[in-house]
């Protein structure tokens, strides 16, 4: 674990008024690999992410990330655009949160802003339709066509966002964030609402992300997709982590099952004891 | 049995609901016109109240919205729902999509040819320029209302910043129209970046009042600055535009002289008019080229999702505030053209009814459509001097034509968005699917 670390959150603590959402979390992702945060509803996993990607401001504890090239940086200390922006973290939301009235290829072609804002030479240029941005703006909408294949959109892509059906949103999210050009990939439940085929796609989207070379961090309720696809583990309940390891550890760990079935430890041995 | 019960989720039809519902609108009627028409007070002659009833009058008003009622439920009834593209048969809108498309470039031709058509009705050429002016002062709003989603009630602010400056400068140190004119949008960019900055966190009805409120402020600033701005006196005898330096008078070496034709006051008007159409398609022009670009794209995202527009990595301040910045800056040019085509301007020319006004065009229009926005202000415009032998009606007039254009097409005479880029087919988007904005 200690090798290639990307992301290393230390003694993460949220506090909203006197409810603890969570406290003293620490969990690392590896570079390259998916690291998946589970845990009953009300965990706390959302909150942890909105502390990573900046929406909330943390009460106390330290997220680094390092970049390929040795570069750290402080999470906590950057705010909202920032973290995206220079942080190279991208992320997407529980409940789709695409731009549904611009097309699909639209939605490509905002997330890759920044780089089209310094190519428009902060739009000065663009205004004035200097070839430099035209270049820019043809290699951006290849990025996008590029990220509409691979998410199997092709042919929807001058359709409005919010036309498109609810698996196709979730896969346009993610393309949407890949086109950020993230270090860090931060999904949150991309498996809520889509059937047990959406489901394998998504997997072997997320795969061949990971296997592109960007690391994931996945929120997800669907236990066959994290299973399947997760390097490494971390399980929350009630704002603190109570497990992690490979797959197959976290499964059977009595822990994990407690937590899932809200029994005691202890009948959950003799659950799993019973069924073996 | 299936049919009946696939009935039931639709209203009640037949004779007694529709009496039922027409029963219970005349007495709503009733209710309200018993006192304002039933019963008609005045001072009489020693100054002492008096009041006679008028129930014959009442009886009939109750009696037509019995009527009316029954024939709008049978209009109903009758159509099916009324939504925005229902009540439209297909054949009318391919038809319709035709037109559409030759509408703009034949708009455009004939605007060209308005000062030719009409050369010697001044009335018209006067109109046209004022209908101009809205339609610039529209589309510099469209930037922050329609494509940012900011809703501004004070754009009037920057329409004044504009004209003061102008009329400031030009009067006080005797610059010219175009030195000035840049001027005028720079300083008005600049008090819409001020303004951005302490709104940047407010969203929606607190956006609106806050910038209602630096619409009033801007006002009262101008009232009260006697020394700079002369106070409810205003600046007059502004300088008239010249045509790059050369004058629209009678003199010698006027434009008239010069060309060797007969001077007539008309010269200056149509001048006015064609800079009024150029001002007003530089800003059409810029705005279309700024929604192919990012930072035009970012506007409309801002507008469908904040939130996500941060996730992706978008500073939405500076976004906001070039929006500010740019709407603000048009309305700066929209002032100074003011000032120079009055040769006088003062604050009761910047009232909120302005504000008011360009947001009813830009809504009217179809929030973000540049041609929705242009056939709105000439319908707003244009119709209130078409109503203007009605007198005290007009404005009866004018509030039942907006009802029902909301009725009938809730987001604007134009309310699809066009996409800004695309693979193979660039297709209308629908209005259901586009976002207001919250501020």
């Amino acid at each position: 674990m200690s090798g290639d670390t990307i992301l290393s959150v230390d003694r993460l603590t949220m506090r909203f008024g006197g409810i603890v959402a969570v406290q003293d979390m620490s969990l690392a992702a590896e570079r390259k690999k998916i690291t998946a945060l589970i845990g009953p509803n009300g965990a706390g996993k959302t909150t942890v992410f909105n502390c990573i990607t900046g929406f909330y401001k943390p009460s106390g504890g330290t997220i680094r990330l390092t970049h390929d090239g040795g570069r750290v940086i402080a999470l906590e200390r950057l705010n909202d655009f920032r973290i995206a922006k220079q942080a190279k973290v991208a992320r997407t939301f529980q409940n789709i949160r695409l731009f549904p009235g611009m097309t699909a290829l639209e939605n490509l072609m905002v997330a890759q802003h920044n780089a089209l804002m310094r190519a428009s030479g902060f739009t000065f240029l663009g205004l004035v339709g200097a070839p430099v941005y035209r270049d820019a703006e043809k290699h951006a909408i290849g990025l996008a066509t590029d990220w509409l294949k691979r998410i199997n959109l092709l042919d929807r892509a001058d359709d409005a966002a919010g036309n498109l059906a609810y698996g196709d949103q979730r896969r346009l999210e993610i393309a949407r964030a890949m086109c950020t050009e993230p270090a860090l990939l931060c999904l949150d439940e991309p498996a809520a609402g889509l059937n047990a085929r959406e489901s394998a796609a998504l997997s072997e989207l997320l795969l061949s992300i990971r296997n592109d070379g960007t690391s994931i961090l996945l929120i997800e309720h669907d236990m066959s997709v994290v299973m399947e696809i997760s390097d490494h583990i971390v399980v929350m309940d009630h704002g603190v982590k109570i497990a992690e390891g490979s797959p197959r550890e976290v499964r059977d760990d009595p822990k994990v099952i407690a937590a899932y079935l809200g029994t005691d430890e202890d009948e959950a041995v003799a659950v799993m004891e019973s069924g073996s | 049995m299936t049919a009946h019960s696939t009935n039931t989720a639709k209203p009640a039809t037949g004779i007694p609901a529709l009496l039922k519902s027409a029963f219970v609108n005349a007495l709503i009627a009733l209710v309200l016109f018993s006192l304002m028409i039933g019963i008609r007070t005045e001072a009489g002659s020693d100054g002492q109240l008096t009041y006679w009833t008028r129930f014959g009058e009442l009886a009939s008003l109750v009696a037509a919205v019995f009527g009316g009622s029954i024939v709008i439920d049978l209009l109903r009834q009758w159509i099916g729902p009324t939504g925005t593209e229902k009540l439209i048969p297909p054949a009318v809108q391919t038809g319709m999509s035709f037109v559409g498309r030759y509408l703009a470039p034949a708009l455009l031709i004939f605007t060209l040819l308005v000062p030719v058509i009409f050369y010697d009705q001044r009335y018209i050429l006067d109109l046209a320029i004022l209908v101009l002016t809205y339609v610039m002062l529209g589309w510099g709003l469209n930037v922050v209302v329609g494509l940012a989603g900011l809703l501004d009630l004070g754009y009037v602010a920057f329409y004044a910043v504009g004209a003061y400056s102008y009329a400031l400068l030009a009067t006080n140190f005797g610059w010219s129209f175009w030195v000035c004119l840049p001027l005028a949008g720079i300083l008005a960019a600049f008090w819409g970046v001020l303004l951005g900055f302490p709104v940047l966190r407010l969203r929606g009805d607190y956006l609106a009042i806050v910038t209602l409120a630096f619409g009033e402020i801007i006002r009262l600033v101008i009232i009260n600055w006697q020394e700079l701005t002369g106070g409810p006196n205003g600046v007059s005898s502004i300088p008239r535009p010249s045509f790059f330096g050369i004058p629209l008078d009678n003199s010698d070496n006027g434009l008239a002289a010069k060309l060797g034709i007969e001077y007539s006051p008309t010269h200056r008007i149509v001048f006015l008019f064609y800079l009024i159409l150029a001002l007003a398609l530089l800003t059409n022009w810029v705005t279309i080229r700024l929604r192919r670009l990012p930072i035009g794209r970012a506007w409309e995202a801002l507008r469908e999702d904040e939130v996500a527009c941060r996730a992706l990595g978008i500073n939405t301040t500076t976004t906001k505030l070039t929006a500010f910045a740019t709407g603000a800056m048009f309305g700066g040019f929209a002032g100074a053209f003011f000032a120079t085509r009055q040769g006088f301007i003062s604050p009761e020319s910047f009232t909120f009814q302005e504000s008011a006004l360009v947001l009813a065009i830009v809504v009217l229009g179809g929030m973000g459509s540049q041609l929705g926005v242009a056939l709105a202000a000439l319908s707003m415009i244009g119709g209130f001097e078409l109503f203007r032998s009605l007198e005290t009606y007009r404005m009866l007039v004018f509030g039942m034509a907006m009802v029902l254009i909301m009725i009938w097409r809730p987001r604007g005479l134009i309310g699809h968005r066009a996409p800004t880029v695309y693979l193979t087919k660039a297709q209308a988007i629908s209005s259901d699917l586009v976002k207001e904005g919250h501020g």
